[in-house]
């Protein structure tokens, strides 16, 4: 089934009208993939999804969610999907089952259902043996489980998830992957996210728009992305000193060959498929190969390429936004 | 699978959830909850009992000025007598009671009232910079609906500890009117909800714009003194200058005060009454209207 769930035609959100956040996005997501939003800070990402979410008004162009007009249909659209913020917004003061049926009732969930599905969604991130805890006692990690199950209390056809990891250690950001794959598999849902983890997009996303100044640069799976570059790195050294640099290039996808100190840098396309046949030629002509790596480009060049930033300053300034909201969270105890 | 899941199709779901949310934070915080019954009890005893206006009036606080000849006893006896008249007569005409602490200790429901909604609109500051707000809208909750948990939470605590008032009033020597009757407190209640819903719908549309907590803050700093003084909760109207009867005569809160001395100590004037709950009813739709549409313009933007 390839129906498109979300479906955006030169989607502009302009503010003050001079600040344009988010500028003729086109783009469509298809039903049960996992579509990823990659940009550096400020490139729109989180207007262009509380956008979709209804929370914001498009200044121009529209778009739709599972068929509902974002801008007319806008009940319609918050009663089929959930959302997961950027915040950790449960309620501090209630435990971890009352925030999970708070959620419910916000979307008008009979309580006999909310509880049960309350129970479900709790086993589900494993957070079963914590429900009657108050959220203040929950790790980072638990807060974004608990976050996670009230979006998706009302068994939202399409799930939003605004920077899911971050602030999180590297290991509950593993698991939390580990969460979102389980859902896309249970419940074949269509997941929404954005993200400036380069290879938390590689890992989970079926495809990703990378946005920059408002507007989408590039979109594909991250496969095709990286392949786009101009494939991927291969270093070899044989045993003999002949120089065979013009015969690895004759290899089909080989696209550049460089004898650097004895060894030799190959950029191919397809590099798990060249590969083997680069060895092959090499073997034909009595050449033995004595040293084999293959590199596969990483999402990270393809950041680089498509938005010219490097991501370790989106990265300190982010990692500054996390410091700064869990100043805000101790100053409100 | 349906879309909705059989969803209530109730336009007003979630009220009472996100109503029950703020109230939660108080009732299950012991220390909030303590803190807010203690305070208007602090006030009411400290201000009400220290302000004992009466005493002014009588004859023991005036060192009468020496005569010649010096007056007899039967005529200081007289003396005293007169003032011990003029001193009930005085407060009567300006308070219409003798007693200025149970005049004081009314004018403290409407105090609470004006505190309680002013600080509740604050967490709507707080719903938005942690991000509950966004995740609300987000939810197919109506706008009015977030706006009306918020009044109606400021209106329920705001009535609770207005029913803590009168207790405490009660028991530090309230004197209750000619003519009480307990059904006169749902009375008390009934205003109280009037002026609550009006005042907090004001404090709500200013803070929601805001994203800093210091902004609302400075507002209601500004304006909660001299709203208060401007009324007629610590002394009577008609003794204050022309230009600020003019400006007690459109405080909501000299109607409230006004109605609860009318239900509680007064001899009940149910022509004044009537008049007091109509212009609070007036001002509470007014401003929770006007209240409601402004944030929900806001909010959906």
């Amino acid at each position: 089934m390839s129906e498109e769930v979300i479906k955006a035609e030169g989607l502009t959100k302009v503010f003050n009208k001079h600040l344009t956040a988010v500028d003729h996005v086109n783009f469509s997501v298809k039903q049960g993939e996992i579509f990823g939003f990659l940009g550096p800070n400020g490139a729109g990402k989180t207007t262009t999804i509380n956008m979709l979410i209804t929370i914001l008004k498009p200044t121009e162009g529209k778009a739709s969610v599972s068929n509902f007009d974002i801008a007319k249909q806008d009940f319609n659209v918050r009663n089929v999907i959930g959302v997961v913020p950027q915040e950790y917004t449960a309620d501090e003061d209630l435990t971890g089952l009352e925030n999970i049926l708070l959620c419910a009732d916000l979307y008008g969930i009979p309580r006999n259902v909310a509880k049960e599905r309350a129970m479900e969604l709790l086993k589900l991130v494993e957070l079963t043996d914590f429900k009657d805890k108050k959220v203040q006692t929950f790790s980072g990690g638990m807060r974004r489980r608990l976050e996670l199950a009230c979006g998706l209390i009302n068994r939202p056809k399409v799930l939003f998830l605004d920077e899911p990891t971050l602030g999180l250690d590297v290991q509950t950001r593993a698991a939390t992957w580990n969460y979102i794959k389980l859902l896309k598999k249970n419940y074949g849902m269509t997941l929404f996210m954005t993200t400036h983890y380069l290879e938390e997009a590689d890992v989970l996303c079926d495809r990703v728009a990378i946005i920059d100044h408002g507007k989408i640069v590039v979109v594909g799976s991250p496969e095709e992305l990286k392949h786009s570059l101009g494939g991927d790195l291969i270093t070899l050294a044989i045993k003999e000193d002949e120089d065979v640099s013009g015969l690895i290039q004759k290899v089909e996808h080989v696209k550049e060959v460089r004898r650097e100190d004895g060894a030799y840098r190959i950029k191919a396309e397809l590099g798990e498929i060249t590969t083997p046949f680069i060895i092959e030629a090499l073997r034909k002509k009595g050449y033995t190969v004595t040293r084999l790596s293959l590199t596969e480009p990483t999402l990270n060049e393809v950041y680089l390429e498509y938005t010219g930033k490097s991501m370790r300053d989106a990265e300190e300034s982010r990692e500054a936004f996390a410091a700064q909201r869990m100043t805000m969270r101790r100053a409100r105890q | 699978m349906s879309e909705t899941n059989g969803n209530s199709k109730n336009k007003l779901h979630g009220l009472w959830a996100l109503t029950n949310r703020e109230l939660k934070k108080w009732y299950k915080a012991p220390v909030i909850f303590i803190l807010s019954i203690i305070q208007p009890i602090l006030w009411m005893g400290f201000l009400g009992k220290a302000m004992n206006i009466g005493a002014i009036f009588s004859g023991s606080q005036i060192s009468l000025p020496q005569t010649n000849p010096p007056l007899t006893q039967p005529q200081l006896l007289q003396l005293e007598q007169f003032f011990a008249g003029l001193q009930s007569s005085i407060m009567q005409g300006a308070f219409n009671t003798t007693d200025y602490f149970s005049y004081m200790a009314v004018g403290m429901i409407a105090f609470t009232a004006l505190f309680t909604t002013m600080f509740s609109g604050m967490s709507v500051v707080w719903d938005r910079r942690l991000g509950f707000l966004n995740k609300a809208l987000s939810t197919p909750v109506s706008r009015a609906v977030i706006i009306s948990a918020k009044v109606l939470s400021a209106t329920l605590r705001s009535m609770f500890q207005a029913g803590i008032i009168v207790l405490v009033a009660v028991a530090f020597g309230l004197q209750l009117g000619v003519g009480f009757n307990p059904v006169n407190i749902l009375g008390v209640f009934a205003i109280m909800f009037l002026v609550c819903v009006g005042l907090s719908s004001i404090f709500i549309a200013i803070t929601i714009r805001s994203t800093r907590i210091e902004t609302p803050m400075a507002v209601v700093n500004l304006i909660n003194l001299p709203l208060m003084f401007a009324s007629n909760a610590f002394f009577p109207i008609k003794l204050m200058p022309d230009w600020l009867q003019t400006i007690a005569a459109f405080n909501p809160l000299s109607y409230t005060t006004d109605a609860v001395r009318q239900l509680l100590i007064f001899s009940t004037d149910w022509a004044t009454l009537a008049w007091d709950f109509t212009c609070v009813g007036i001002f509470a739709v007014a401003f929770a209207t006007i209240g409601i549409v402004l944030s929900w313009r806001f909010l959906s933007k």
